[in-house]
């Protein structure tokens, strides 16, 4: 959007002030903007568009960048790269996981911080300092914590042992590799569940009450007063995680590195081995295209479901 | 939820008709506090379960290396090993990457917030064409994924021979971020607009506004983004990841990476310095619990 396309419909009053039409208050308020209005124009849309145009193309940084057309796309998702088809499998069996989990858990957690405890700042601090940790720590302790002999098989074993069960080896199964990474996942629900948190105490009281005079117990007050009145919050958070969710890159690179045999391949892994790996960047491109693509149909998808479960107080209020 | 009252739901399995509740207060009482014990006991166990790979990867940074793998495990280190921190500091570039960190937490910090604040003032308080289309792209840039435009970030960088140092981590973000912007300009929407008018009868200009009306008593959201930025510039991975490659240019979080691959098999310096990076984080935590859990909550009322 350029400064002139702006200015294109000047009203009487604007007219012939500054080069633009504009006021000077107006010009200024523009200028503030300024910084990110480059900033947006260099490093966002420039290379988003780049990006587009690469993925049309054949090239590996050196010589000629070579058109191809659709080649890219075709070979990704004809499914003739098999691993790509696998890192779509994987990444999909994270997001199937992951997000209701953590939806679940932070919702747990919070509604039993909101019972007006005491020492709330202890609680609070467990749960929600793992989800600001450096992702890369988080990994290297998984990684650990996930060993065969490691902390949370140490823990399995006190149920298994009796029962002669052999505990999983994680990070070693293909079969594992998967649940372990989603395991690790749900220690990092403290966001989500401060979000919650905050929702929950705008419940107004009176709603509790009229539900308890109806008879309502414990549990009809949560399905008929606390989950409708949340819903706001569930869904963002639920669109937040799905974005999140398809870009799990530092759990699976420092853990597994995608394997064992591939078992943890996602997407953005996937993308990154084409592109600085392989230095394949027209391909690489047609994978982020392609990742962009399946966040946005599924948060218009989101978008367009909620008018159905989402309750906005104000919407009906008047 | 919220609620401790507990009543005796109309299905009761002993078949009494709903009106007839059997509410006597001292059953009530007592369903109360079994409730309070349960949500204390349950806490306890969460917090527990989330708290303990910490403790564990703090007891694992004093263990000697082969004591590791015994069974049943320590609990406790035996014997307590501080040479484990020393080891790691001497033989990885630690100093380096810390320094490394720094430079982009101080950039974030002070440059983004910065320009943050002047952008969402201009969303806040100034009117020109096209101001709301333009916020409308701000919030439409928060949806996309920054990986879209990881290779051709790669490229432009290479092209101008900027790869291979912090100016690829810092530069694109300098300009003002989406998110804190919406933040700000949530937060100087809510100052009366007429503290402005006096300042500016008095001759003040926007700037003047800007610095001595807003961000005097802006100061709770601007901390709230400061703080938001140190802990996003201090854990960011992807892109120090894919920009940098010489081990002594990298920041402690991609370091860290770096280090795991030469000493993949020394658990215990590898959790030392897991948790060198960790305790800037739980410090400034520990600091500024109010700045995150307000920040949070403003994300949260923006639906």
């Amino acid at each position: 959007m350029t400064a002139t396309d702006m200015a294109s419909a000047p009203t009487p009053a604007r007219r012939g002030r500054g080069i633009l039409g504009w006021t000077w208050k107006e010009t200024q308020g523009f200028l503030f903007i300024l910084p990110w209005l480059f900033g947006f124009i260099v490093f966002i849309a420039g290379p988003f568009f780049f990006s587009f145009f690469l993925s049309f193309t054949q090239w590996r940084l050196v010589g000629d960048i070579k058109w191809l057309g659709f080649e890219n796309y075709a070979q990704l998702l004809s499914g003739e790269d098999t691993r790509f088809v696998q890192s779509v499998y994987n990444t999909a069996y994270y997001v199937v996981f992951h997000v209701p989990g953590v939806l679940i858990i932070s919702f747990i957690i919070a509604g039993l911080l909101n019972r007006k405890v005491k020492g709330i700042a202890i609680y609070r601090t467990a749960f929600y300092l793992p989800s600001i940790t450096t992702g890369v720590a988080t990994a290297v302790l998984w990684y650990w914590v996930l060993q065969p002999n490691g902390l949370l098989n140490n823990f399995l074993d006190i149920f298994l042992k009796p029962l002669d069960i052999q505990a999983p080896n994680w990070l070693g199964s293909t079969t594992w590799a998967m649940p372990g990474l989603i395991i690790m996942s749900f220690w990092s629900v403290g966001t989500t569940m401060i979000i919650y948190l905050a929702g929950l105490q705008g419940i107004p009281q009176h709603l509790y009450e009229a539900a308890e005079i109806d008879g309502a117990g414990w549990w009809g007050k949560v399905r008929h007063v606390t989950i409708p009145m949340m819903t706001p919050q569930i869904f963002l958070t639920m669109v937040l995680a799905v974005i999140g969710s398809f870009q799990v890159f530092t759990a699976a690179l420092i853990i597994t590195e995608g394997g064992p045999a591939d078992a943890t391949l996602f997407l953005l892994l996937y993308l990154y081995w084409n592109g600085f790996r392989f230095f394949k960047m027209g391909y690489a491109s047609a994978i982020a295209w392609i990742l962009f693509f399946v966040i946005l149909f599924l948060t218009i998808v989101q978008f367009l479901t909620a008018r159905r479960w989402v309750y906005y107080e104000g919407e009906r209020a008047g | 939820m919220a609620q401790q009252t507990v009543t005796v739901e109309p299905s009761d399995p002993s078949g009494m008709p709903s009106s007839v509740r059997i509410r006597t207060p001292a059953r009530i009482r007592a369903m109360r506090v079994s409730g309070r014990v349960l949500t204390y006991v349950i806490l306890w166990l969460g917090s527990f379960v989330y708290a303990i790979p910490f403790l564990w990867m703090v007891r694992t940074s004093f263990m000697r290396l082969d004591k590791l793998f015994e069974e049943p495990p320590q609990i406790w280190p035996d014997p307590w090993i501080w040479q484990n921190y020393i080891d790691m500091w001497e033989t990885g570039p630690f100093a380096n990457w810390i320094v490394n960190s720094l430079i982009l937490v101080a950039l974030g910090m002070f440059g983004q917030t910065f320009i943050s604040i002047f952008v969402a003032y201009g969303f806040a308080r100034t009117q020109f064409p096209g101001r709301n289309q333009l916020f409308v792209l701000i919030l439409a840039t928060l949806m996309l994924p920054g990986h879209v435009t990881i290779v051709p970030k790669f490229i432009m960088f290479r092209t101008v021979g900027l790869l291979d140092s912090l100016w690829p981590v810092a530069l694109p973000d300098l300009w003002g971020q989406a998110f804190y912007i919406f933040i700000l300009r949530q937060f100087f929407l809510t100052l009366p607009v007429e503290l402005d008018e006096a300042a500016e009868i008095d001759g003040a200009n926007l700037l003047q506004v800007l610095f001595r009306v807003v961000i005097p008593l802006s100061k709770p959201a601007i901390a709230t983004v400061a703080v938001f930025n140190f802990i996003n510039k201090w854990n960011e991975f992807f892109e120090p990841f894919v920009f940098i490659q010489t081990p002594e240019k990298l920041t402690l979080a991609v370091g860290i990476r770096w280090f795991r691959t030469q000493y993949g098999t020394e658990f215990q310096m590898l959790m030392a310095a897991s948790i060198v990076s960790v305790a800037p984080i739980v410090i400034v935590f520990f600091f500024a619990q109010k700045q995150f859990v307000r920040g949070i909550a403003l994300t949260g009322i923006k639906s």
